[in-house]
């Protein structure tokens, strides 16, 4: 209906945001007369989307018309802002940022750049800036998943851990089981969305494609590569910052640095 | 000690001990020498830095001054693992690893890549009375029969020394008297040189061949039990 009013593109969107407020502030009407009254809190989140996501299509449009070695630069400031993310889940644990920061880093930032290289991820920073992002977003996600489980694990098993190293064992062996624990917890998640794809949702890659009139097997394959992409870039980002965090939690001489409490 | 002129050497040494966290000592310049096949009995108030101590003694903890000599020679000269595996520590949890009780006896030779044999392992837990009980799950055990497991477990790494943080004070009644007459038994027998600590003290009166007093981290009096005890 609203295509036949507006014809260009931008006239035509802004419609479509208009009438999707008034849907939203029809729903808060129908609360408030229920009682429920969020009008404030409903209003500002209103108003802070929409000025925040049109203000990240403005960048964008800036930057897409840049060169490739933009699209890199961001994703790098993407992943310092993903570390600073992760650390906030490791409570307690030492030198949490940049031990967070070398797992993404490295742990996303080779799947890029293996997958740029291979040629599954476009260089077009249409391509480049959301797939990366994407990347970027879930290894930060693995981080914290498996900081959080990890930094559990050992307060709640400092006995069995200076237990083990009171019988000589190195610091390796005696948080082995904790460590493992944590990079399977983060991993859980991945593996249980990629056996659900397509049966209980159909994610956000594919969903675009198809809204952008992609022909839909081509857009379910894409999705699968990138649902293989993020369960790769999980399992290597949480083993490398277990691995890191796993040594950094021991002194030289072999003893646990963390108590239970914290 | 029959010859007090050929005075032997302490297998155990502590020299100033002491640890601070933030500023505040646990364990405040404690000097004490254990000799060999001696048991010293170490009392005192909760929170006294009993624990504190024995965590010092084997490197689990940093001490901030002080030092440990394990028959003479100054412990940051040996690697951590091998002074862990000559001052074996029983704690007052047995703290089992998940799986059989015979892969809990082989954890400490493992670590230096000794596999044990079914028959040592049998012969190490018939050591500690539960013979037979190799295959059976951790999971399944008493708490008596876990602490006589971790026991058996500590034992496998041949200790010179054990250090024993109220090793009995978790079990029940009858429990805690034959986790501590098996302790008693293979301590004399094995000559091993410990450092046991409770808070009972009819328990360090049986157990220790000297008595050592600690309260507020500091060490108050050592001496014959009855000296310690009744003052
Ligand atoms: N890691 C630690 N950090 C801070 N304080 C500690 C730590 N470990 C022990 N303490 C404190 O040191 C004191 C001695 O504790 P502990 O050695 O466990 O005493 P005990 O075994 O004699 O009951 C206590 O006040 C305890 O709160
Ligand atoms: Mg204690």
């Amino acid at each position: 209906m609203l295509n036949q009013f507006f014809t260009d593109p931008i006239s035509l969107s802004v419609a479509q945001a208009l009438v999707a407020v008034f849907m939203a502030i029809g729903m808060m009407l129908i609360a408030s007369w229920a009682g429920i009254h969020l009008e404030k809190e409903i209003l500002i989140a209103l108003v802070r989307g929409l000025v925040q996501v049109v203000a990240v299509g403005a960048i964008l449009l800036y930057v897409f018309q840049g060169p490739t070695l933009i699209g890199f630069a961001i994703l790098a400031g993407m992943m310092l802002l993903a570390a600073k993310t992760a650390e906030k889940r490791a409570r307690g644990l030492p030198d949490a940022f940049r031990v967070g920061l070398y797992g993404i880093g490295v742990g996303a930032g080779s799947i890029i750049a293996l997958m740029t290289w291979a040629g599954v991820i476009d260089t077009k920073l249409t391509v480049l800036i959301p797939i990366g992002s994407m990347i970027i977003a879930n290894s930060m996600n693995a981080t914290s998943l498996a900081l959080d489980r990890f930094q559990g694990e050992v307060r709640t098993h400092v006995g069995h851990i200076e237990t083990a190293l009171a019988l000589g064992a190195p610091p390796k062996t005696a948080i082995r089981p904790y460590a493992q624990a944590a990079v399977r917890a983060s991993l859980i998640p991945r593996i249980d969305s990629l056996r659900s794809l397509g049966i209980v949702w159909i994610p956000g890659v594919m969903a675009g494609m198809l809204l952008g009139g992609s022909h839909p097997v081509h857009a379910a394959l894409y999705q699968f590569v990138v649902m293989a992409m993020i369960l790769a870039v999980s399992g290597l980002t949480s083993l490398i910052t277990t691995l890191i965090i796993a040594r950094r939690i021991f002194t030289p001489a072999e003893q646990l640095a963390i108590g239970p409490g914290e | 000690m029959t010859h007090l002129n050929d005075a032997p050497s302490p297998r155990l040494e502590a020299r100033n001990l002491t640890r601070k966290v933030d500023g505040k000592p646990i364990v405040d310049r404690v000097s004490i020498k254990v000799f060999p096949a001696e048991v010293l009995a170490v009392v005192g108030p909760s929170g006294a830095g009993k624990s504190s101590l024995l965590r010092l003694i084997n490197r689990l903890d940093e001490p901030t001054d002080g030092v440990v000599f394990l028959d003479g020679r100054d412990y940051r000269e040996l690697p951590p693992r091998e002074l862990r595996r000559k001052v074996g520590m029983i704690m007052q949890m047995p703290y089992l690893f998940p799986g059989a009780v015979a892969e809990n006896i082989r954890f400490g030779p493992r670590q230096r890549g000794e596999d044990l044999s079914d028959d040592e392992i049998e012969r190490l837990l018939a050591r500690v009375n539960l013979p037979g009980f190799s295959h059976r799950d951790v999971s399944r055990l008493s708490g008596g029969e876990a602490q006589r497991v971790a026991i058996a477990r500590a034992l496998a790494n041949n200790p010179e020394a054990l250090l024993l943080d109220e090793p009995t004070s978790a079990l029940d009644e009858e429990a805690k008297a034959a986790v501590e007459a098996l302790l008693a038994e293979i301590i004399r027998e094995e000559g091993l040189t410990c450092v046991w600590v409770t808070h009972d003290l009819a328990q360090a009166a049986r157990m220790g061949d000297r008595v050592a007093l600690m309260e507020a981290g500091r060490l108050l009096r050592v001496g014959a039990p009855e000296e310690v005890l009744n003052a």
